[in-house]
């Protein structure tokens, strides 16, 4: 069994694991870390989505092994103590959310987008760059309006630095 | 998942050792075709030897008359190069529309042409370009390569190194995507290239998988517009017929993503 070394939200983890262990159980079943969500475990819903190295994947189709020596982080890992990262802060203002079960993901996958497109970010390129995330209640609207609301926000503190 | 045994080599010859030790091996590159059948218990290999990280097997090079592709680059690195996109930019759209984002993060170009998948974005371009694929053995073009479906001339334990397209005049590809697994419904690739040779490739729609489309291919040769395609008529022979939709409609949409294909090429 392959001894798998991670940093997860900034915490380093060595864990000796089955070679088919996937990235997304290690992080629930293994760490606890049960903000990461499994929705349809083929690849399709995006409720799983952690970034690994800075990238948004999906968990459920990443062995834990392969992982070894990356870096992760999962929604647990964004917030600063009591307050609200910006996108989640966003999501919440904007009732981005009914159930919550995939605004992990979508969260991840926001904040993915948010910093691969910076201040150029559209309502289109939102609702495209969202594909790999589904959400069964809102009808996505209220979850764009979180997303672009989130880049303003982040444009904004980003120029206050 | 049933049972496996993971390996990481640091290098391609350690990769092929392990290959030829192991009782039923298979490579592990992006792992998103791998690891979803794995799970499903359609696949169930006793090592999975993961070469994605192996030294010198990602990135790419540009050179006037050729585009290489390393085998782990990701479609997310081909998609925002910005040396692809000015010698092959169709090439950039056709990785940057695979999948999602998270998809892209992670699935390569060798992984893709060695699956062969029947609705795979890649194939199309590689055989409507002509391609080269490099392997650790040898180097297979494009004509030579494709077999069928999921089948390559890819011999046991044969690992590709790159893909080598040739720059074309111009290339072109438009595809109408499963709304629900955003494979290609049906994908079609035309390509001109620098000789004045034309080739066009379809994936998606055959039941033999990636095919050329020498109709297509002659038309365009004598005149290289939308419109030499508006009275073809494509034979819906050895199409895919299935839930997406039947033959005759697959026939339909090869004319209307070749007309979309030229457009986009220019």
């Amino acid at each position: 069994m392959p001894t798998v070394q991670l940093t997860v939200n900034g915490r380093p983890v060595s864990m000796t694991v089955e070679d088919r262990t996937l990235l997304v159980e290690l992080l629930r079943d293994h760490l606890g870390l049960t903000g990461t969500h499994v929705g349809c475990d083929t690849s399709q819903c995006g409720a799983c989505v952690v970034h690994l190295d800075g990238q948004a994947v999906k968990s459920c189709t990443v062995l834990a092994a392969q992982a070894s020596g990356s870096s992760v982080t999962t929604i647990e890992g964004l917030a600063t103590g009591d307050e609200l990262h910006p996108v989640q802060a966003a999501f919440r203002d904007n009732h981005g959310l009914q159930c919550g079960f995939c605004t992990p993901g979508m969260i991840m996958s926001a904040l993915d987008i948010i910093r691969r497109h910076g201040g150029r970010l559209d309502e289109a390129t939102v609702r495209h760059e969202l594909e790999g995330n589904i959400c069964r209640c809102t009808g996505y609207h209220n979850i764009v309006k979180s997303v672009l609301d989130a880049a303003g926000r982040m444009k904004l503190s980003a120029a206050a630095e | 998942m049933y049972e496996t045994t993971y390996h990481r080599p640091n290098s391609i010859d350690e990769a092929v050792a392990l290959f030829a030790k192991a009782s039923e091996p298979r490579y592990l590159a992006g792992g998103h075709t791998l690891i979803p059948t794995m799970k499903q218990r359609l696949a169930a290999p006793t090592d999975v030897i993961d070469i994605a990280r192996i030294p010198g097997l990602s990135g790419i090079e540009v050179s006037g008359e050729a585009v290489t592709i390393k085998a782990a680059t990701t479609h997310y690195d081909v998609a925002r190069s910005d040396a692809v996109r000015k010698a092959i930019p169709a090439l950039c759209m056709l990785a940057g529309d695979i999948g999602d984002p998270q998809v892209r993060y992670r699935g390569t170009i060798g992984g893709s042409i060695a699956n062969n998948d029947p609705s795979a974005d890649y194939p199309a371009a590689v055989l409507a370009l002509g391609a080269t694929i490099t392997t650790n053995k040898r180097g297979i073009a494009a004509d030579d390569y494709f077999k069928g479906l999921f089948t390559t001339a890819l011999e046991d334990g044969e690992i590709i190194t790159a893909v080598v397209f040739p720059v074309p005049a111009k290339a072109g590809y438009a595809k109408f995507p499963n709304p629900a697994s955003r494979f290609a419904l049906t994908g079609v690739f035309v390509a001109k290239l620098k000789s004045g040779a034309v080739r066009v490739a379809a994936t998606g729609a055959s039941q033999s998988g990636v095919m050329r489309l020498p109709d297509i291919e002659r038309a365009l040769a004598a005149s290289w517009s939308e419109a030499t395609l508006d009275k073809m008529r494509i034979s819906a022979d050895g199409l895919i017929a299935d839930v997406h939709g039947p033959a005759a409609y697959r026939a339909n949409l090869i004319g209307v993503m070749a007309r979309r294909a030229i457009a986009a090429a220019g």
